[in-house]
């Protein structure tokens, strides 16, 4: 007998999710932010439909203000593996100039990010998304389903979620409804390292560790990824070696001093450290229960 | 941070293959409202070091807002992540947390336990390998409690940890411990579970959790978390025979065309045979491929693309099974629902099937009967309604591959979706085909095939007793209760005798063989005072067939011989004809004669 290791298994059952999606959805999409989890997703997409490619597209809702190397790493993959890429900026939002630093993270991440998502998935008529988000990431996450729900505006009702049984996932749904679709619900932050390494997937070089212009502003490490970062009186920016947990806008998104710049090294940071990845995320700090109430509105 | 930090530190190589090659367990926690589920699972997650300190340091703040502990943390808001549930200080749905020791990788299911929420809750219970099972030391086993463990013993868990939880507010006492335990033991005894683990503990001041208290000497077994990490993990999956539901036919060109989908049992290597199911097509198995690489074998749980030799007809929602033992079809199928919408079920009405990767048009029929969760009690009922569970007939549109519920949980269970909502409206499982599979070429139609059409097994029912009257009674109740359950009878009465005396006696044995062997339940009320008579009647029949029920009589009757071994024996005072009539049917279905 051949014992499945648990990452065989969540393998397995990721595997099982996006092909059940293409078998029962019209026209779905994969939301591909370029972070870990998304080279995870892409990863999985690949291995679940080989030897052909992803039978959908890749959809990067772009802010404006993601990392430089995000993009360039981004515009390399769709090359290299030969991707349907989709690109999709809020033009009402870059009309008017949308940043974090003129409108706040809360504006920012609504016009750019929610609405902008919103935007893309209308015009592209997607009935379906995948997207990387995991259960052990935050409290609402936890809750929600594999398969989640959303009205034809995009509303998540958590207190009303289908019940879903062993792994059959009922797809079906009214024309304008969609679904949200979670492959990697059950993976864990420590999972998506190992099966990086275990896999060799290739991820954005922000995640190791190098001499980076930072900023230390409200308790976090901000680099200064562009010159249309403004610095406040005394801010000077210093090169240190950092890297980060997680990936998303760069202003709004805290480095950790590190000097791991091997994969190994990083699990083992990772493995001794005493924050979670969300620590450095602006987002969710606002309030408790805010990332809940972002979802409802239609944010991933 | 991760437990081992010493590992960690020194041989990272050998950390991470510890952790890679840990196996998964899965479990629920469940009970009634309050018995602690979530404040246990925050426990579990803190004492195995799940938790980070900022996770821990919003704790605190959350705790001073919303918790119930005073001063102290209250885990359960570590679980209750909705706004709705941390406000109100209840679960609404289940919430999946993660934690791993150095021995297992764990994914719990925190499930509510309100009862408008037990869908929630079998959604946890539906992925279970065990099942925690809180009570409240102060209150006992309550109605919430029962209803639990009837579902999750009904979804397959076989493993219980009992769990008694606030044993810090009984004063510690064993005997109350002890008296939990029996009675939900007693309660337990039919429901399937292999195994019972009672455990005194606080998942408040985390006693007994992952270390063994102070304040329970008396309790020789393992803490929770001792409990868990040392269940074996193996469902017992790849020893079966190789079936796999396909989910889609992968067409990349012209030269490949291979058949996706998760293997739900066995093993499967390149050059066997398989077979399609339903369709009954069969080829041979060329190659296992598995994204870049072509395998020597694949084994029940993973996800693989597999070609075959022979351009056979196969698409989504057929089963690929080893051709030595291939999964049954069938149309017709006694199960097992959990209603799970507000409008209640309509017997008749068409509702959308869905199993492994096939959706298919169902009517439900009216349930046979329901099961009152407190007493497992089997109850009349002419619909279904939310939270509540029942035995109904399926009438498929057409014919799928399955496997019984008890045999697998991929094949055999299934839900169902309303048309008009989209609404996943019931989780079923199936107990048993209620027909013959397909026609086999050159098979011959026999007894067993005629009854097996009918649902049941053939038998005759031989009422004896010297009261020709209440004879006559029974029977009429029997045949009634025949047709409720959609079974078919025929009956066999003096006035049906043809000529007199032994002759036309020896007539009607041989009408009542017929009628047997043309699949039927026959009930017969004739004349037969003496032994020797009813032994002829017996011989006809096949063993196990014949029911020889005999009703006493207040008076014994002349001449009348009474029969020393009957199947089944009614006291004259005891019984009106239709608790007689039900004491018969439930034996009929202890002998399977009718399900
Ligand atoms: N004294 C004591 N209180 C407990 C214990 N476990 C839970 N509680 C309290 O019981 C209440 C209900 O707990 P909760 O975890 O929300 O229960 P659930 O409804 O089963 O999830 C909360 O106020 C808990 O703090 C225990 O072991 N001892
Ligand atoms: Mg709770």
């Amino acid at each position: 007998m051949r014992k499945l290791t648990h990452l065989q298994r969540l393998e397995a059952e990721s595997i099982h999710i996006f092909r059940e999606v293409v078998a029962e959805c019209e026209n779905p999409v994969m939301l591909y932010s370029i972070g870990k989890d998304s080279a995870v997703l892409l990863h999985l997409a690949l291995k679940a439909f080989w030897p052909g490619p992803p039978p959908f597209p890749l959809l990067h809702v772009d802010t404006g203000w993601k990392f430089r190397e995000m993009i360039a790493f981004r515009d390399r993959m769709a090359r290299e593996l030969n991707l349907n890429l989709l690109v999709h900026m809020n033009p009402e939002g870059l009309a008017q100039g949308v940043g974090p630093f003129t409108h706040g993270s809360a504006v920012h991440t609504d016009v750019m990010k929610t609405q902008a998502l919103k935007q893309a998935l209308d015009a592209g008529g997607f009935d379906a998304a995948f997207g990387g988000a995991r259960r052990d990431e935050e409290k609402s996450r936890a809750k929600e389903r594999v398969f989640s729900f959303r009205s034809a505006r995009h509303q998540w009702d958590p207190k009303n979620q289908r019940p879903e049984l062993w792994s059959l996932y009922n797809a079906r749904k009214a024309r304008g409804e969609s679904i949200r679709v979670f492959p990697l619900s059950n993976w864990t932050e420590l999972d998506i390292w190992q099966y990086i390494h275990l896999e060799e997937i290739p991820i954005v070089p922000l995640y190791f560790a190098a001499k980076r212009p930072v900023v230390e502003r409200d308790g976090a490490l901000i680099m200064v990824d562009d010159e249309r970062m403004p610095l406040r009186p005394g801010e000077e920016p210093e090169l240190r070696s950092v890297r980060f947990r997680t990936l998303g806008c760069y202003p709004l998104t805290g480095a950790v001093e590190s000097t791991a710049t091997t994969l190994p090294e990083i699990l083992q940071e990772m493995l001794l450290s005493t924050s979670s990845e969300r620590q450095g995320r602006v987002i969710d700090r606002d309030s408790i229960g805010s990332m809940e109430r972002k979802k409802q509105e239609g944010y991933f | 941070m991760a437990p081992n930090a010493d590992l960690i530190s020194a041989d990272l190589g050998a950390y991470l293959k510890l952790h890679e090659e840990k196996d998964l367990l899965r479990f629920i926690a469940c009970g009634s409202v309050d018995d602690g589920k979530s404040t246990l699972i925050g426990r579990l997650l803190y004492e195995s070091k799940a938790l980070f300190e900022d996770q821990l340091s919003a704790l605190e703040t959350e705790s001073k807002k919303f918790g119930t502990q005073g001063e102290n943390l209250d885990f359960a808001l570590l679980v209750d992540g909705l706004s709705a549930e941390r406000e109100q200080g209840i679960t609404i749905d289940v919430a999946y947390r993660f934690f791993s020791t150095d021995r297992r990788k764990f994914i719990v299911a925190d499930t509510p336990g309100h009862e408008q929420y037990t869908r929630n809750m079998a959604t946890g219970a539906s992925t279970a390998d065990l099942a925690i099972l809180l009570i409240d030391a102060r209150r006992g086993v309550l109605p919430q409690t029962r209803r639990h463990s009837l579902i999750v013993s009904m979804l397959g868990v076989k493993r219980v940890a009992l769990a008694v939880n606030k044993m810090d507010l009984v004063d510690w006492s064993q005997a109350r411990f002890e008296e939990i335990r029996r009675e939900y033991e007693a309660f337990a005894a039919d429901l399937g579970f292999t195994e019972i683990q009672a455990i005194p503990v606080s998942a408040l001041r985390g006693d007994n959790i992952m270390i063994p208290s102070l304040a329970t000497p008396w309790h020789d077994g393992p803490t929770l978390l001792g409990y868990l990490e040392s269940v074996p993990v193996d469902s017992g999956l790849q020893a079966l025979p190789f079936r796999m539901a396909v989910q889609r036919v992968a067409r990349p060109n012209l030269d490949f065309r291979g058949f996706c989908g998760r293997i739900a049992s066995g093993v499967v290597r390149p050059g066997d045979r398989v077979r399609a199911m339903p369709s009954g097509v069969e080829s041979r198995v060329r190659e296992i491929v598995v994204y870049r690489d072509s395998r020597p074998d694949a084994v029940a749980g993973e996800s693989v693309t597999l070609t075959l030799e022979d351009e056979i007809d196969v698409s989504r929602g057929d089963v690929l099974c080893a051709v030595e033992r291939p999964a049954e079809a069938a149309d017709r199928f006694l199960t097992r629902l959990l209603w799970m919408a507000p409008e209640p079920l309509q017997p008749g009405r068409d509702y959308l099937l869905k199993i492994g990767t096939r959706t298919v048009t169902a009517t439900i029929g009216a349930p046979r009967y329901k099961i009152d969760v407190n007493t497992q009690a089997r109850l009349a009922a002419e619909k279904l309604e939310l939270n509540e569970i029942g035995v109904c007939e399926a009438l498929l549109d057409r014919a799928i591959a399955f496997e019984r519920y008890d045999g697998s949980r991929e094949m055999g269970g299934f839900i169902l979706i309303d048309r008009l909502t989209n609404a996943t409206i019931a989780m079923g499982l199936i107990d048993e085909p209620l027909n013959r599979p397909g026609v086999q070429p050159g098979q011959r139609v026999d007894r067993a095939a005629r009854a097996g059409l009918k649902g049941q097994r053939p038998a005759a029912l031989w009422i004896t007793g010297p009261s020709a009257e209440r004879g006559s009674e029974l029977a009429q109740a029997l045949e009634r209760g025949l047709l409720a359950r959609g079974r078919h009878s025929m009956s066999l009465a003096e006035e049906d005798l043809r000529g007199s005396g032994e002759e036309g006696f020896r007539a009607a044995v041989e009408a009542l063989k017929l009628m047997a062997d043309a699949g039927l339940i026959v009930v017969a009320a004739l004349p037969s005072p003496r032994k020797a008579e009813r032994l002829l009647a017996r011989d006809r029949m096949a063993e196990g067939e014949f029911v020889e029920i005999f009703l006493e009589g207040l008076e014994t009757g002349a001449g009348y011989e009474a029969p020393e071994a009957p199947e089944i024996r009614l006291e004259a005072a005891e019984t009106s004809p239709d608790q007689a009539a039900a004491r018969v049917l439930a034996f009929l279905e202890a002998r399977r004669i009718i399900p």
